[in-house]
């Protein structure tokens, strides 16, 4: 009674639906295998590294858009030569002469046309925009260029001259055994002159951090704000022309739907896999895991500037009411080693019999009693809001450790902001405690003493324990003076005594650093030194 | 004709009105600085803060406020997105059609799907096959439409990998937003494969419409079916079988017809769950439609963006609503009000 063609359309339309989602897998394979998707975090701030220390921002735009001076070789942390084809030093270890390469373009995008390829008004002019405050460019984009603050860098460097086109010469103030480590890192980008003079001229110079040009493997395209950053091949790069023709970072905050688009294959690979998606990675055949010991450290800091958190023996006796290897089990699914000092293993400073403290909670409440801090005693305890390797789940660790400074009468309660308004409200010195880490942009082991506990390293934001010694300055300090390993070892020692004295903040944990990829991308490495490569990495045919 | 034009013009301006009048509330109502929450810029010093005032007339009283206020929206100026800082208008103009469009396509799979099997269990009524469709669809109806759309991703993309699980094309594509319905945009753009990035959107686009429609489906489903039973008691197919029509001339000649009139308004009904069901389904899929983009300005506290999108959405959803009941109407004034009211 029905008539057939009745029944027949929803059967039509549903093979239809089903054609369409079956053939497309078969089809086309090479459009599909001509780019990289890459499932990052989270939104860069800017397309300059320079301005922030995030790795988000590191990520997206330091070796994808950009060149170093100088770079580091991944596997042994040696410096190797980027546009900087030689270098010398003088004997006095204060002038740097860098010898640039020749025949380096940059990138041809739809907003800038270069008409010159790159030379040494380039290096002079990325230099001195976060070395000048007088720049022209200083105070673009906020003028804050928190890792070369935190170092105090401008200071030290007493000019940057051009001697000819492709020779340039620095000199510093005082020496500094970690200057060149410090050009490779990943903060140190050379951008175009060309691109900026031109800016300057129609009155758009913050473009400049926003549509990025610089040499490196991929031009900029285009940006969406929690969707997607594209990247094409730059087609005349200097170095590797054997990249993707197309890369494109694809926003996803979560981490479970980061998981699930590497499995249906949406991604190629993904930032930050959660520890506990680590086995479900391993277990799956088209996916790979590559794991390194990163060079990061979390820690929990006292706000050194509020009392009772001035007093050091209040932050003792915290120290003592945690349990870290507890902390170590619970967030990091023993994916990290127990944190001592500053440094990781794999630095070549690393201590082996620092002093460290031990969970002894009658020991903490007899401290606080001392110190004159009553049971019922509250403080903040700010949880940073996203994942990284040194920290995967802050307000995990939080409640674990809400619940040990219960143990010894201290209310805590967490607090947490997104991201950008988190480290606002953190370098203003909000914050009684903070859980939060720091990641090292090279070997040296300078990057890691002077950033997070340095006096400079407090407006810059990268000091979260706001503490500021006289002693721990001079030593680190004189640290750099010497370019003899086993002298700097000695000093760090001491560095590392007087921090276990001091105790401005808390060793956490090393993190082991994960990257997480399908098969069928060659060429993709952990890069121990700061952001992630996309250079030479492509899809198999 | 010209009367029921004018009484819907009315109630919809009226609706309008109190919709705005709410959003414009929600600027005061909101914590932090009702200028910052009106514009959307932060003001960096006391000069600009000053202008942005006598820009918003924050000065003067409430209702010259507001006054302003409906005309900054008529001419366009939403103020800007906190987190972005893209202009408000821009982003609905992208979130919107998304969820328009996916909306759409759940309707359509509705359509060519319920409406079929509806009229079929409709004659088959209390047989088997109409048993198995009425009990079907009534669990269909029932689940709840996140858990059939996680459900759906579990199945279909983690374990048979078949289909895609987030947004609406692969990121290969770029394709430039020009109508804000990726089907058309695709057709629109230039420089790609089109027949390759049509089949990508379609890929992408079959497990959110399944997840929607399902839903709405099974609801076209119950109420066809229904519809169909009421026309099928009525005397007149009784005399048509009498004068010895064949039950498929019957059908097409009497049920059909009949028993379309009612579904068109029951189905209006349907459209408010449809979006709500649409929003909720974007944010499992990444879809980048209106309801994601809401949940996003309230993870990032963007209060100037989360007062336009509620004015958006429910403006949406209220015009829809109207201009169906006036349709409705028009098509069959003969009817009570509250028989097409009925559900």
């Amino acid at each position: 009674m029905i008539p057939r063609s009745q029944l027949t359309f929803p059967l039509f339309f549903i093979t239809a639906l089903c054609l369409l989602s079956g053939c497309t897998q078969s089809a086309d394979d090479a459009f599909y295998q001509s780019g990289v998707i890459y499932c990052s975090e989270s939104n860069p701030v800017y397309f300059n590294p320079q301005l922030d220390t995030s790795s988000t921002t590191t990520d997206a735009t330091s070796h994808q858009l950009y060149d170093r001076l100088l770079d580091f070789e991944p596997d042994s942390g040696r410096i190797v030569p980027s546009l900087a084809s030689s270098w010398m030093i003088s004997d006095d270890g204060l002038t740097y002469t860098f010898q640039l390469r020749k025949d380096v373009s940059f990138h041809s995008t739809s907003y800038f046309t270069p008409t010159r390829n790159f030379n040494a008004d380039d290096i002079i002019f990325s230099i001195n925009r976060w070395r000048l405050p007088s720049h022209p460019y200083h105070p673009v984009s906020g003028g804050r260029y928190p890792y070369f603050e935190s170092l105090g860098l401008a200071d030290n460097i007493a000019s940057v001259e051009r001697i000819n086109g492709y020779r340039v010469e620095i000199t510093l103030r005082q020496r500094d055994s970690s200057f060149l480590a410090n050009l490779a890192t990943d903060f140190s980008v050379i951008l175009s002159k060309e691109y900026a003079d031109q800016l300057l001229k129609q009155g758009i110079p913050a473009r400049l951090d926003q549509f990025p040009i610089g040499t490196g493997p991929f031009r900029f395209v285009g940006h969406r704000k929690d969707h997607y950053i594209r990247y094409h091949r730059h087609p005349d790069y200097w170095q590797n022309k054997h990249s993707a023709e197309q890369l494109i970072f694809d926003i996803t905050p979560r981490s479970s739907l980061r998981l699930a688009k590497l499995i249906t294959g949406e991604c190629d690979a993904t930032a930050f896999p959660a520890q506990t998606e680590l086995n479900v990675i391993r277990n799956r055949e088209n996916l790979m895991l590559a794991e390194k010991p990163g060079l990061n450290i979390g820690f929990w800091a006292f706000n050194t500037q509020r009392p009772p958190f001035d007093n050091p023996d209040v932050r003792r006796a915290l120290a003592f009411a945690i349990d870290k290897n507890t902390l170590l089990e619970a967030v990091y699914f023993g994916s990290a080693t127990r944190a001592k000092t500053l440094l990781p293993a794999a630095s070549w400073a690393y201590q082996d019999d620092a002093d460290d403290t031990a969970y002894n909670p009658v020991l903490a409440r007899k401290l606080l009693d001392d110190a004159g801090i009553e049971p019922g005693f509250s403080m903040t305890i700010w949880a940073m809001p996203v994942e990284r390797a040194y920290n995967p789940n802050a307000t995990k660790m939080a409640e674990l450790i809400q619940r040990y400074l219960a143990d010894v009468g201290i209310r805590a309660t967490i607090v947490s902001y997104d991201w950008s308004t988190f480290r606002r409200h953190l370098r203003d010195g909000l914050h009684d405690s903070v859980l939060i880490g720091w990641s090292a942009d090279n070997g040296d082991p300078d990057n890691f003493y002077r950033p997070l506990l340095s006096c400079s390293a407090i407006p810059s934001g990268t000091n979260r324990a706001m503490w500021c010694n006289e002693d721990y300055e001079q030593l680190i300090n004189q640290a750099l003076q010497t370019d003899e390993i086993e002298k700097r070892r000695a000093i760090y020692r001491q560095a590392n005594r007087l921090l276990y004295e001091k105790l401005p903040l808390v060793p956490i944990a090393h993190a082991y650093r994960y990257q997480a990829y399908r098969e069928v991308l060659s060429g993709m490495a952990i890069n121990p030194y700061g952001g992630v490569r996309f250079s030479g990495v492509k899809k198999a045919q | 004709m010209i009367r029921i034009l004018v009484r819907y013009s009315v109630l919809f301006v009226l609706t309008l009105l109190v919709l705005t009048a709410l959003s414009f509330v929600l600027a005061y109502l909101f914590p932090g600085d009702v200028l910052v929450n009106l514009s959307g810029i932060t003001p960096e010093n006391e000069v600009q803060r000053d202008a942005l005032v006598r820009q918003y007339r924050l000065d003067q009283s409430y209702l010259i406020q507001f006054w302003h206020y409906l005309q900054q929206l008529m001419n366009g100026n939403w103020g800007y997105s906190f987190t972005s800082g893209l202009p408000l208008r821009e982003e609905v103009g992208l979130a919107l059609p998304a969820t328009i469009e996916i909306s759409t396509y759940a309707m359509l799979m509705a359509l060519f799907i319920g409406l079929p099997v509806g009229y079929y269990a409709g004659i088959r009524s209390y047989s088997l096959s109409d048993r198995t469709i009425n009990s079907v669809s009534l669990i269909s109806y029932s689940v709840p439409v996140f858990w059939l759309a996680l459900v759906l991703i579990l199945f279909f993309s983690l374990e048979l990998g078949v289909a895609p699980l987030s947004g609406r094309i692969s990121l290969m594509f770029d394709i430039p937003s020009v109508t804000g319905f990726i089907l058309i945009d695709i057709l629109l753009s230039e420089h790609i494969d089109h027949g390759l990035a049509l089949r990508d959107a379609l890929h992408h686009l079959l497990l959110p419409t399944l997840a929607i429609g399902t839903i709405t489906t099974a609801a076209m489903i119950r109420i066809t079916r229904r519809s169909v039973i009421d026309v099928l008691q009525k005397p007149y197919i009784a005399a048509a079988r009498a004068r010895g029509l064949s039950r498929p001339q019957i059908f097409v000649r009497h049920v059909m017809r009949n028993a379309s009139l009612p579904i068109l308004p029951l189905m209006a009904i349907q459209i408010t769950t449809l979006i709500t069901n649409a929003m909720i389904v974007e944010t499992l899929f990444s879809w980048p439609g209106i309801g994601n983009w809401l949940i996003q300005a309230i993870y990032q506290r963007d209060y100037p963006a989360l007062r336009i999108g509620m004015l958006a959405v429910s403006t949406l959803v209220i015009s829809l609503t109207i201009l169906v009941d006036m349709f409705n109407r028009m098509l069959d004034p003969g009817r009570e009000r509250f028989e097409r009211g009925a559900i």
